[in-house]
């Protein structure tokens, strides 16, 4: 039986990670706090708006309101990476080698672990960014699509045009796919290695009720989850034109509340779904059997992380009402 | 969502206003007065504003057309996104305001406040405040239509700069904005002092404050249908009186028409409906058919409707496609029983829409 080991934070939790097993919240006021032999805490920013697991180097990237990007390690020192005074750091994302990318307005920055940084303007804002696994190449969500820049080369980049709002943008595990969330209830795919005007190239994925906020690749990115429905929706990834044509999984179908966050386990078929009143269940693709790992709490799940070995999932939640469910109990 | 849900939404009020016409003016005001209230205050740039225990957000303009073949229902993007940051600290402020540029198109910034659940669902647009340089508002018309659907789209017009003008310019331009604008509260204003109870809190947007105090709305009795412009050769000299506090009685009793507005350049109409009670199974389609097909073409909407055996007041507002309406109040004893519709806009088909309300009746 799964136990909870609660911690109750101030305000909207915007991510939670691991870091060497450590569990790490960090909430929207700015400060981040992480249970080493107790609680402890560190004020990284003065709001934080963003942030990103780097797995390179298992340690964070945080972006604030106070225009700082820092990187926090797992003993919770943190450290300035970049700094643009007075500007919202809406976006962070972590890259190979210690590479950071972070954006504000339409101008994105790709900063190398040697300090060299290049800027990249939009036409429109930077909405969301993504590093490629592998290579140094980074996609940009913005309206109308996505952009795909080397960062080493100057080069054109490769534009993914597709009308309307793109919010966020993953790459598939295995590179061969770009999903962006959109403003409008819906995900849009790409297919990176198809001819351009082929028609596989795009994928739709709509039908959901509420935009979609929280994306995860399953282990060896067979599967994608989303949220912004009442079940976690888990479209198929599998088959050279991944999704089309086939319908996704629901898993923890709920009748009176929405699903707000998922994450996949890393290594089974199994996906964390937290819902907005701040239930937690576990799911597996398979047979869609379910189990509860938290009883609905003060806030809707806002983020959840599993650790490596995949048996602890650190959560939060808008209410700032964190945990870690341990599965061994 | 649990936590919101006991939450009360946060006011929105939008600054709008050709540049130089005194908005900055105006926010530092909000922002330095002693009124109790903290601001989130998001500008397109720092610009001049006193920054020092205020919490300003600089955002820049991102119109997303929404991709449902509608051309007007457009939002704006980095508002969802500052307002959603804004609002996972909420606490450190009690309203929101919007300054827009220039030449902002208002429009979108008040759709992002219907249009988009997560932003609806923790604020509530106040009210759109319009600036208005007495001076240079000729020439503005001239040159832009942004002037003009800013004062269109308006609740709260401040005619600024008034020392700069005669009074029989500023009579004419007061005129003006009241013929682009029937449905506004205008007020004269110097460097935009303002009470600012007179521009914040207005729940202009809130179906069961708005209309309350919406100058054309008020009187009961009258029957004109707007301020005629300078051009125009009826005769009613009374009509500019600034607060336009209908209370006393007007003489002028005659209810003419002109297409789009008389004066040079206004190119926006205005169209009041007057009609008895009406038939609900009519009125509702009759609405939903005016809105999904002129919706482009309406800029605001705005009526208080008296439904056949219905004993309470039925209020409708919308902005271009969207519209909302609820019950209101009861009816008062001594109010009669009448609906009543605004529509501001352009290429407005005024007989039809005449002809076609008029069947929404309980009697037709």
């Amino acid at each position: 039986m799964p136990t909870v080991a609660p911690l109750d934070l101030e305000g909207h939790i915007v991510g939670v990670a691991f870091l060497k097993d450590i569990p790490f919240f960090a909430g929207a006021v700015g400060a981040v706090h992480w249970l080493d032999h107790g609680h402890r805490t560190t004020e990284a920013h003065d709001g934080l708006l963003s942030l990103a697991y780097d797995e390179a180097t298992d340690t964070l990237l945080t972006g604030g309101e106070d225009g700082k990007v820092m990187r926090i390690l797992a003993d919770g020192t943190a450290s300035l990476v970049a700094e643009t005074p007075r500007k919202w750091i809406s976006e962070v994302a972590a890259g190979p080698q210690g590479a950071v990318a972070y954006a504000f307005g339409k101008t994105a920055y790709v900063r190398l672990a040697d300090g060299t940084t290049k800027e990249i303007i939009e036409d429109r804002t930077v909405e969301g960014i993504a590093f490629a696994p592998k290579g140094l190449r980074i996609a940009l969500a913005r309206y109308n699509g996505v952009s795909l820049h080397w960062v080493a080369m100057a080069g054109k980049p490769v534009d993914l045009e597709w009308k309307g709002a793109h919010t966020g943008v993953t790459f598939s595990p295995d590179g061969r796919f770009v999903v962006t969330s959109m403003q409008e209830n819906a995900l849009h795919g790409w297919k990176l290695d198809a001819k351009p005007g082929a028609g596989a190239r795009h994928m739709r994925m709509t039908g959901y009720p509420a935009k979609v906020k929280s994306l995860s690749w399953s282990a060896k990115g067979k599967w994608l989850a989303s949220s912004g429905a009442p079940a976690a929706i888990v479209w198929p990834f599998q088959g050279k034109d991944g999704p089309m044509g086939k319908a996704p999984l629901e898993l923890g179908t709920r009748g009176n509340t929405m699903v707000t966050a998922v994450a996949c386990h890393p290594a089974e078929d199994i996906v964390a779904i937290g819902y907005e009143d701040g239930m937690i269940i576990a799911a597996r693709f398979a047979d869609s059997k379910e189990v509860l790992l938290r009883r609905p709490g003060k806030g809707a799940i806002t983020a959840m992380a599993w650790n490596k070995p995949g048996r602890q999932l650190a959560f939060g939640s808008a209410a700032g009402d964190c945990g870690v469910v341990d599965l061994a109990g | 969502m649990t936590e919101t849900s006991t939450q009360k939404p946060i006011p929105v009020t939008v600054l709008t206003g050709y540049l130089g016409a005194g908005k900055t003016t105006l926010l530092n005001r909000i922002l330095s007065e002693n009124h109790g209230r903290r601001y989130a205050v998001i500008v397109n740039e720092f610009g001049e504003i006193g920054i020092d225990n205020d919490l300003i957000v600089e955002s820049d303009e991102e119109i997303y057309e929404m991709n449902n073949g509608c051309v007007c229902c457009t939002v704006r993007g980095d508002l969802i996104r500052v307002v959603e940051g804004l609002m996972r600290r909420p606490g450190r402020f009690d309203a929101i305001i919007v300054e827009t540029t220039g030449l902002a198109d208002p429009v979108p910034v008040a759709q992002t406040f219907f249009m988009d659940d997560d932003v609806r669902a923790k604020t509530e647009l106040d009210a759109v405040v319009a600036l208005v340089d007495a001076k240079h508002l000729p020439l503005r018309l001239k040159d832009s239509r942004e002037a003009e659907d800013q004062i269109a789209f308006a609740d709260v017009v401040l005619l600024n700069k008034t020392d700069l003008v005669t009074p029989e310019e500023l009579d004419r331009i007061e005129a003006t904005v009241r013929v682009i604008n029937p449905s506004a509260r205008i007020y004269r204003t110097q460097r935009s002092e303002i009470e600012l109870a007179k521009v914040l809190d207005q729940g202009a947007f809130n179906l069961e404050k708005a209309l309350e105090n919406d100058p054309h709305f008020l009187d009961q009795d009258q029957q004109d249908d707007h301020v005629c412009g300078p051009d125009c050769d009826h005769d009613h000299h009374h009509h500019h009186d600034h607060d336009h506090d209908h209370g006393h009685d007007h003489h002028h009793h005659h209810h003419h028409d002109h297409g789009p507005s008389p004066i040079h350049d206004v190119t926006v109409q205005s169209i009041s409906l007057r009609g008895g009670e009406l038939n609900p199974e009519r009125f509702f389609p009759w609405i939903q058919k005016v809105t999904q097909t002129q919706g482009p073409n309406i800029l605001r909407l705005k009526g208080i409707v008296a439904f056949a055996g219905d004993a309470e007041r039925y209020v409708v507002q919308g902005v271009h496609m969207i519209i909302e309406g609820d019950h209101q109040r009861p009816w008062k004893e001594d109010e009669k029983r009448e609906s009543r519709l605004v529509f501001i806009g352009r290429d407005l088909d005024r007989e039809k829409l005449e002809r076609t309300f008029k069947a929404c009746e309980a009697q037709a």
